[in-house]
């Protein structure tokens, strides 16, 4: 590619088979635009043709070689690459190319253990890599393509229901109906007031996407908010009943990720947020899970066998409100040392939340926008 | 939309308790209402100094007194002020400037300080901080601002703490 005299003796062009038939969907490519490729699961086959055509009457090379290849990429400044899957075939043996022509590849059963991703810090992409071996410099030609995997849950596991409040002026109950979401689900939901002794202006739900990338002192961390969605506008009283309707399939979403190749994770929150007259944010994060179903014809076809199987279908399971407290972490007052508000609040929170990292489900008070530079833990200042 | 795709069933709402009557139409528990109002000048010549009249009304349970009038001056909201910052884990909002310009001789023209512009524009500034701060359910649980809003005089030699005993 570098023969400046005659510049690249051929062109390389690669073809994934069947790629007019699989569903296609976008990929972010290093130049920073977006490229329609088809998708792919795991353990199907990965094949397709590579075209050769030719520039100059004839090209000299020592071997063609097709890799299939997963690799996520860190954007720290080490920038460091690394390459979780990697299958090679040898196309052509070294010799001389007379004429353009077409190879054909496949690779069967490649695992595909991690769904493709295209985030703020990380990025992990699947592609396939062909490579003219030259005297001076290789020819190589990239094609990238999607991985996505699917999960399927019962739909009768129980959903989230907590108290939370801080004590003697904001007691509130919520619920959401699942604890796991597939990404075209619904999130339905309700907020029950018991104690409202604070002026509420409005309150919304949002989704919070964290990545995570690295570990120890080279990890990064960001927070995004995928969705903002008002659900009250006004102000409350005791008995009154709030409900959640949030539709998924709006918002660009992908599936959790935990710990993906010990690399990196992305997780997401339903943050349940309270405003009052003056601008002081009360808030309760609580982790979700969302995950790819299967498409529609797969899923119903899995549905029959498992009913067939099954002698009893299970009752969904109606819990006891889990109790907790709102978490005045003094981090959150800007104050310079964290302490916790009462010793029985830090033990209330811990308790409540079982089945949930302790560290990722918070709630605090936050000051008045007017009051605070920075607001903590993710919170973006309205302006 | 996906909703064609998804059944009733699974986008109906959640049960949910009514509510009683009685919770819909009382008054609500979060009644708080402070005015700064009335300043007057007391003293003569140099020795003169303006305080207001701190006036409340409340149904907030953790205020002894549901409703309570006081004169405060300006120096001690700023005692408030600095007690908060020390105590409580909150950023307290700022007060309305001091009139450092205004009190030198000669200068701010007409009355400096007890000048009825400068007055009404602290007094708002005052009335805004008062309630931010006594709503603040964090500065709710400090002693100093009891005594700022319910007792007749500033005891500045009381012993800090907290109202709440949980």
């Amino acid at each position: 590619m570098m023969n400046f005299l005659f510049g690249p003796s051929a062109d390389l062009e690669i073809h994934l088979d069947g790629s007019d038939d699989r569903k296609k969907g976008d990929v972010l490519l290093d130049s920073g635009k977006k490229e329609a490729c088809p998708v792919y699961f795991d353990g199907e086959a990965v094949s397709g043709k590579v075209n050769i055509r030719l520039k100059q009457s004839k090209m000299e090379h020592y071997g063609i070689k097709v890799e299939l290849l997963g690799l996520i990429e860190q954007f720290s400044d080490r920038s460091s690459q690394h390459e979780f899957l990697s299958m090679a075939r040898e196309l052509a043996r070294p010799g001389i190319l007379t004429q353009s022509c077409c190879l054909e590849f496949e690779f069967v059963s490649v695992e595909k253990p991690y769904e493709s991703y295209f985030g703020v810090n990380v990025k992990l992409r699947y592609f396939i890599r062909v490579t003219v071996t030259k005297r001076l410099n290789d020819l190589v030609k990239e094609q990238d393509f999607l991985v996505h995997t699917l999960a399927q849950y019962p739909d009768t596991l129980g959903g989230i229901k907590m108290e939370v409040g801080i004590e003697d002026c904001l007691h509130i109950e919520f619920e959401y109906n699942k604890s796991k979401y597939h990404l075209k689900d619904a999130i339905i939901g309700k907020i029950y007031f018991l104690l409202v002794r604070i002026k509420v202006r409005h309150m919304e739900v949002q989704i919070l996407r964290r990545e995570l990338v690295g570990v120890g002192p080279n990890s990064m961390s960001d927070c995004e908010t995928v969705a903002k969605f008002e659900i009250m506008d006004g102000a409350p009283v005791k008995g009154e009943t709030i409900p959640i309707r949030l539709f998924l399939s709006g918002y660009e979403l992908t599936p959790t990720m935990r710990d993906v190749n010990k690399r990196f994770s992305v997780r997401y929150f339903l943050n349940l947020v309270l405003i009052d007259e003056e601008d002081r944010r009360y808030f309760k994060q609580q982790e979700v899970t969302l995950f790819r179903r299967r498409p529609n014809r797969h899923r119903r076809i899995a549905q029959e066998q498992h009913q067939s199987q099954s002698a009893d279908t299970a009752q969904p399971v109606h819990q006891q409100p889990d109790r907790s407290y709102f978490h005045h972490r003094s981090a959150h007052f800007g104050a310079k040392s964290p302490a916790a508000a009462s010793g029985r609040t830090a033990a209330n929170a811990d308790g409540a939340n079982t089945a949930n990292n302790n560290d990722d489900n918070e709630a605090a008070v936050s000051p008045g926008n007017s009051d605070n530079s920075s607001s903590q833990s993710g919170e973006s200042n309205d302006q | 939309m996906s909703t064609s795709t998804q059944s009733a069933a699974s986008i109906q709402r959640l049960q949910h308790k009514r509510q009683t009557l009685e919770d819909a139409y009382s008054p609500p528990a979060n009644f708080l209402e402070i005015d700064v109002c009335n300043p007057e000048t007391h003293g003569v010549n140099k020795d003169r100094y303006t305080d207001y009249e701190v006036r409340m009304r409340t149904n907030l349970p953790v205020f002894r007194l549901k409703e309570s009038s006081v004169r405060r001056r300006y120096s001690e909201f700023e005692w408030l002020r600095g007690e908060l910052e020390r105590d409580s884990k909150i950023v307290v909002p700022k007060l309305p400037g001091k009139a450092l310009r205004l009190q030198l001789p000669f200068r701010g023209g007409g009355d400096g300080r007890f000048d009825d512009e400068f007055i009404e524009e602290r007094r708002r500034g005052l009335e805004d901080f008062i309630n931010k701060v006594a709503g603040h359910p964090l500065a709710q649980n400090e002693k100093c601002l009891h005594m700022f809003l319910q007792e007749q005089t500033v005891d500045r030699g009381y012993v800090p703490g907290k109202v709440r005993t949980t």
